[in-house]
């Protein structure tokens, strides 16, 4: 949560209003939480709390990517069919083995960050342009290798135990997750690399100036982001059965908005890996609570109100965190 | 073809290899166009100049209002979600029982409440940006998540159905042979173009977008060209979404204009753009979107399937825009 304190490069009062923002997102979260335990029977229940977490460990990952993307000053548009293309790859080898499907998914990933990085670092695309591009250029290719259909996982081998399985009574997607966000929270924290995409994020010439590798490091995060990708696809083929290149449709939006409610400002520089797990946990229990409101009966709304209760809540968080602006401003 | 003149430090140049590289949408669509003509049977028909502008035509009407909000320096991720909660509130409109029994009325209402709706939205958009200061792609997330909801909500999800010729003259009908939507598109590009280039407004959209503080100073409204721009935009969308329902003679608030938002900020950028704003050229939009649909046209017609067709979709616009960006630098 700390990340952002002894990041040289932005301007004190935008840290400030990161940290401010940050607290806010986790005691929404607990709020949140409370709500549903004491509203609601099962809401705390095994059943309940494993199956939210493994359905989003998916977007937990791709939104893990989108944070140190988006802390570097970019964006990455192609998470969500980086995703469909990499759970076809994994599917069409899961006969092979649990291994070469995790592997397959992961290089899929891999090679749409890597065009991405290439784009944005070496051809000078603006980010926004290049992973549009990388977008579409993964969407075709998982159609075109899975020949417009799903395509089946193999039940003969154990890969499906990547998205359905346990350990230790915790579901194996969300093991991953865990893993991943640890590692993400290290490297941000503890690592140089992670200090240098904040400062690239931050202000790139200076990190230039300082003789920061900023088109290295600015790469790294594409290619961080299409991996991380690439396993949410991985899991996406595991846990449904099959490699669907049609999926992933508005999942780079979605993690957007996740990693905004976490604080993490757009602009780069500034960021948080915990609290974009916050955003996603949040954007999803919201789904989650509007399901049990349905199930006592009270009120019935549709499905469809998710997205407008997302939507309204990512513009309540917006509103909030801007008047934490006004005020950092005032007593400044 | 750029409507706005821009500063060239280097002085005027007649470097034909420049030129190419700065005007290449142009250039790959004159190409595309002989290499139709020489190579794809039946290409040099009414049939397929009216499929391709119709098939064009509403990601151009999109495209037109994304344009003006890009030079400000912004952008609009809500437009497909404007189109589906226009979409979706036309058919319920002269479906009802009062647009039932004044058949006139119900249909005039049925252009008017939908598309003002969505330019409304579209002010809520320049008024949420401009209010909180929020950078416009958050700003317009929200409605891009909300707003496919709403439509769904009104709709309770449900397909739509209806005939209607009156209504769906703007999806279906013809003026002197030109089909409606191709009409419309024609007059925006050339509104957006005029505006630009010729009225305060499209002077002070393009100082908005070129330097803010500076614009702030001189005395422009910055906020209240902002808020224009989106609601214009919103406009854009809700007209292109009663394009669509009329055109598939049924609203479906799940899929209409659905992904429309990267489709049209494509058409810009290959258009040439630039998204740190301050420039813009419509025109340059409209040859974006037609370079875009004729590649796929082109690929679909040889027998390419689709899937590869959006591939190629995808390096046609990063190599628009790298190459722009090489004619600029050269």
């Amino acid at each position: 949560v700390s990340a952002a304190a002894a990041n040289p490069a932005p301007s004190s009062r935008r840290i400030s209003l990161a940290w401010a923002a940050r607290q806010r997102v986790m005691i929404a979260l607990i709020l949140l939480i409370l709500f549903g335990a004491l509203r609601y029977d099962h809401f705390l229940g095994a059943y309940n709390v494993l199956s939210v977490l493994r359905y989003n460990s998916m977007f937990a990952l791709t939104s893990l990517g989108m944070c140190f993307v988006i802390m570097g000053a970019g964006i990455d548009l192609s998470v969500g069919t980086t995703a469909a293309f990499a759970s076809v790859v994994s599917a069409l080898l899961s006969p092979y083995g649990l291994l070469p499907g995790l592997l397959g998914g992961l290089a899929a990933g891999f090679v749409v960050g890597a065009i991405n990085g290439f784009m944005v670092t070496r051809m000078n695309i603006q980010p926004f342009i290049a992973t549009l591009s990388g977008m579409l250029a993964a969407s075709g290719s998982g159609l075109l290798l899975a020949q417009n259909q799903s395509v089946s996982v193999s039940y003969d081998t154990n890969f499906t135990w990547l998205g359905q399985g346990d350990l230790l009574g915790f579901p194996v997607p969300a093991w991953i997750a865990v893993l991943a966000y640890v590692y993400g929270s290290v490297l941000l924290n503890y690592l140089s690399l992670g200090r240098y995409v904040l400062s690239v994020g931050g202000n790139e010439e200076a990190a230039r100036l300082m003789g920061l590798p900023v088109d290295r490091v600015k790469f790294l995060t594409y290619v961080q982001s299409g991996v991380f990708a690439g396993l949410a696809g991985v899991i996406l083929a595991a846990q449904f059965g099959a490699g669907q290149p049609a999926e992933g449709v508005g999942w780079e939006l979605f993690s957007i908005a996740a990693v905004v409610v976490g604080g993490t400002l757009l602009t780069g520089g500034v960021g948080s890996v915990a609290t974009t797990l916050a955003g996603v946990l949040l954007l999803g229990l919201i789904f989650n609570v509007l399901n049990f409101e349905n199930g006592l009966g009270w009120i019935s709304l549709s499905a469809y109100w998710q997205s407008v209760v997302r939507g309204v809540f990512l513009m309540v968080v917006v509103m909030a965190s801007s008047g934490a602006a006004r005020r950092a401003v005032r007593s400044a | 073809m750029v409507d706005a003149p821009t500063i060239d430090r280097q002085g005027f140049s007649l470097d034909v290899a420049a030129f190419f590289r700065r005007y290449a949408a142009l250039t790959a669509l004159i190409v595309l166009l002989v290499f139709n003509f020489a190579v794809t049977p039946h290409f040099a028909s009414w049939q397929t100049l009216n499929v391709n502008l119709t098939q064009v035509a509403t990601i151009v009407i999109v495209s037109v209002g994304m344009t003006l909000v890009i030079a400000t320096g912004g952008i609009d991720l809500s437009v497909g979600s404007l189109m589906a909660i226009s979409g979706a509130i036309a058919p319920m409109i002269f479906l009802s029982s009062f647009g039932r029994s004044y058949p006139a009325l119900g249909d005039a209402l049925a252009f008017i409440v939908p598309v003002g709706v969505a330019g409304l939205f579209g002010l809520f958009n320049g008024w949420f940006i401009t209010r909180f200061q929020v950078q416009p792609i958050v700003g317009t997330l929200v409605m891009f998540i909300a707003g496919r909801g709403i439509g769904q909500v009104l709709t309770n999800g449900n397909l739509q159905a209806f005939k209607n010729p009156m209504f769906q003259f703007i999806g279906l009908g013809r003026i002197f042979g030109v089909p409606c939507q191709v009409v419309i598109m024609l007059a925006l590009v050339a509104a957006a173009a005029w505006t630009l280039r010729s009225t305060l407004f499209g002077r002070q959209i393009l100082s908005v977008g070129g330097n803010e503080r500076a614009a702030r100073l001189s005395g422009v409204p910055v906020a209240a060209v902002k808020r224009w721009v989106y609601a214009i935009s919103g406009l854009c969308a809700g007209i292109a979404g009663l394009v669509v329902v009329s055109i598939n003679s049924s609203s479906d608030a799940n899929l209409v204009g659905l992904g429309m938002e990267l489709d049209a900020i494509a058409a810009v950028a290959v258009g040439g753009t630039p998204f740190t704003g301050g420039q813009a050229t419509v025109v340059g939009t409209l040859i974006g979107a037609l370079l875009i649909q004729l590649v796929r046209y082109t690929l679909l017609a040889n027998g390419v399937p689709d899937a590869a067709a959006l591939v190629v979709k995808g390096a046609i616009i990063a190599g628009a825009v790298w190459s722009q960006q090489r004619g600029k630098s050269a």
